[in-house]
């Protein structure tokens, strides 16, 4: 059985005269990880905002957890997290006092020292909120959304400000999150993060789908060529292949020993991302 | 870690936990006190608030009364005689002033897109902002009187009727202003602005409404200028709750007038109610 928790069919939006978002069809399952990708002013904020019933759209149909998100009431909102893109104010209370008061408002919350917890924040739990740093009021956010057991958890560039390790313990806190069914939309800059965390990526661009697939395979990635370099006589030499064992088993031959600074690459998320971007350019560019 | 080898096919495949059954959403009166207790909480941790806002009227009181204790030429002490005033001025500071650049300042950092992103009823937040105004409103009252009857002496109304015309201004003064506060927050495109769009007014309307200078003392076309908002209203029903009968003789018109206080108070009420409804947004401008 199919259990979609969102239906978006030929979504459009206009801001005056730009089509911010001009057509846009997603289906997002149960417990899956989304990865919204794209350049500022894509789309992508405006398209999420709408899912989340904070913005009206012009035409099409949505449908999240089975709702109009535009028209959908308190029990809905239940049901739904948000972790905003800007970290915002939260009342000038000590961080237990917070996520507990945030807690108040669910039917079904989870217990708020577990949640602070979660986040990595119990050392800072009596703490008042705003004298976090950037990065533990980020987390703070984070505990805010979940604190209500959402079944439907929207991220939007959720690790800005993070360092590295915190970065990875946040992204096993949404694979946890995701494994207990939640499903997960967020929006990201970080194409290592999408990489890591998402099922499928989709990159939106002038407000229209650009690409939707695993990270792996998106835009032809795993079946692209890789290129495989080494050194020799002196000089860089690569050559680009579909079968770059072959090639390296060739070459293993010649070479006594190992093969001197030997690579084999295939292009990353962030090339082909990259590459999509600039395809948009070319052709936006040229003469008509 | 173990998540990170996981394939992503088998986690899809095994059944994910059903979403968990909520009940409904806790009731709008509940959340508006425990919103209340926040409030409450959050203001008494900002010493400028308290400062300027709650305990500024008492320190009026206490100047004017030491320092004009001994040639002041009203009939009467100087404590009596700027007591009802700044009782109207404390009450229009705590309702106006504190709703207007909170409620600006909650809703340009986000705080208050945060709350509509949780299953919170609108009104919740109302009743919580009510509690706040109302708990320092009674306090201002305790505040001031308690100042001026125990170090100044002061002469307190001693009649039933005295106390309900001080009892109906206070209600009806407090509820204009913190419609009218709630109305101006959304004036205000950033939250500096707000603390100009509120304080400016506030500040020229206490010289021009009685509370400093008498109204007898104003050309007309001010008079009739400072007739048209309420603390003038709300200064002279306290005066006439708080002043001997002959004191009647100082106003514009020779008389307390009582039912064109309350009238004009209640005219407020309406008027701020209607803005506030029309005007009232939850995000900025430029959220959209």
């Amino acid at each position: 059985m199919r259990d979609t928790v969102i239906e978006v069919t030929d979504l459009r939006k206009r801001y005056g005269a730009t089509d911010a978002v001009a057509g846009i069809d997603l289906d997002i399952e149960r417990g899956e990880i989304f990865a919204l990708l794209g350049p500022n002013g894509a789309g992508k904020s405006t398209t999420v905002e709408i899912l989340e019933g904070f913005r009206g759209r012009d035409g099409g149909e949505v449908r999240v957890l089975g709702e109009d998100p535009g028209r959908a009431g308190r029990a809905w909102r239940a049901r739904v997290g948000v972790v905003w893109q800007k970290e915002t104010l939260v009342p000038k209370l000590p961080v237990r006092d917070v996520v507990r008061h945030f807690a108040g408002y669910y039917p079904l919350a989870d217990d708020p020292d577990e949640v602070i917890e979660r986040v990595g924040l119990t050392h800072k739990s009596k703490e008042l909120a705003e004298s976090l740093s950037g990065g533990q009021l980020r987390r703070l956010d984070v505990a805010l959304g979940i604190v209500g057991r959402p079944e439907l958890l929207f991220l939007d560039e959720p690790t800005t400000g993070f360092d590295p390790k915190a970065r990875r313990e946040f992204w096993e806190l949404i694979r946890s999150l995701a494994a207990g069914g939640t499903t997960i939309v967020l929006t990201t800059h970080y194409l290592e993060e999408a990489e890591a965390l998402a099922d499928r990526v989709c990159v939106i661009a002038h407000g229209r789908i650009r690409a939707i697939d695993t990270p792996a395979a998106l835009d032809g990635r795993a079946s692209r060529q890789a290129t495989v370099s080494w050194r020799e006589e002196g000089e860089r030499r690569e050559v680009r292949t579909d079968e770059p064992t072959r090639a390296v088993a060739e070459m293993a031959g010649r070479f006594v020993g190992e093969i001197p600074e030997l690579s084999v690459h295939r292009p990353t998320l962030e090339e082909v991302y990259l590459g999509m971007i600039n395809d948009d350019h070319v052709a936006e560019e040229a003469p008509v | 870690m173990n998540t990170w080898t996981t394939d992503p096919t088998t986690t899809t495949a095994t059944a994910l936990p059903s979403p968990p059954s909520r009940g409904r959403p806790p009731g709008a009166l509940r959340l508006g006190l425990s919103q209340g207790w926040v409030e409450i909480r959050t203001f008494s941790r900002e010493w400028e608030g308290v400062l300027f806002t709650f305990a500024l009227p008492a320190v009026i009181l206490t100047l004017f009364a030491t320092v004009m204790g001994g040639m002041f030429d009203m009939g009467m002490p100087a404590v009596d005689y700027f007591l009802p005033g700044l009782m109207a001025m404390g009450l229009m500071s705590v309702s106006f002033q504190t709703l207007g650049v909170s409620i600006a300042t909650e809703r340009d950092y986000g705080m208050l897109r945060r709350l509509r992103g949780t299953p919170m009823p609108a009104s919740a937040y109302f009743v919580g902002k009510t509690i706040l105004v109302l708990f320092l409103a009674l306090g201002q009252v305790v505040l001031l009187l308690g100042v001026a009857r125990l170090f100044f002496d002061a002469t307190l109304p001693t009649t039933v009727g005295a106390w309900a015309t001080m009892a109906w201004v206070f209600v009806l003064g407090t509820v204009a202003c913190s419609l009218l506060g709630i109305a101006v927050s959304s004036m205000a495109r950033t939250p500096q602005a707000a603390s100009a769009v509120v304080t400016f007014p506030f500040l020229i309307l206490q010289f021009v409404s009685g509370i400093f200078v008498p109204v007898m003392a104003l050309p007309e076309w001010l008079l009739n200028l400072a007739s048209l908002f309420p603390l003038l209203w709300m200064a002279q029903g306290m005066r006439a709750a708080f002043f001997p009968e002959a004191m009647a003789a100082l106003e514009p018109s020779g008389a307390w007038d009582l039912p064109m206080v309350a009238l004009a108070l209640g005219i407020w009420c309406v008027v701020g109610l209607a803005v506030t409804l029309t005007t009232f947004r939850w995000k900025t401008r430029k959220d959209g």
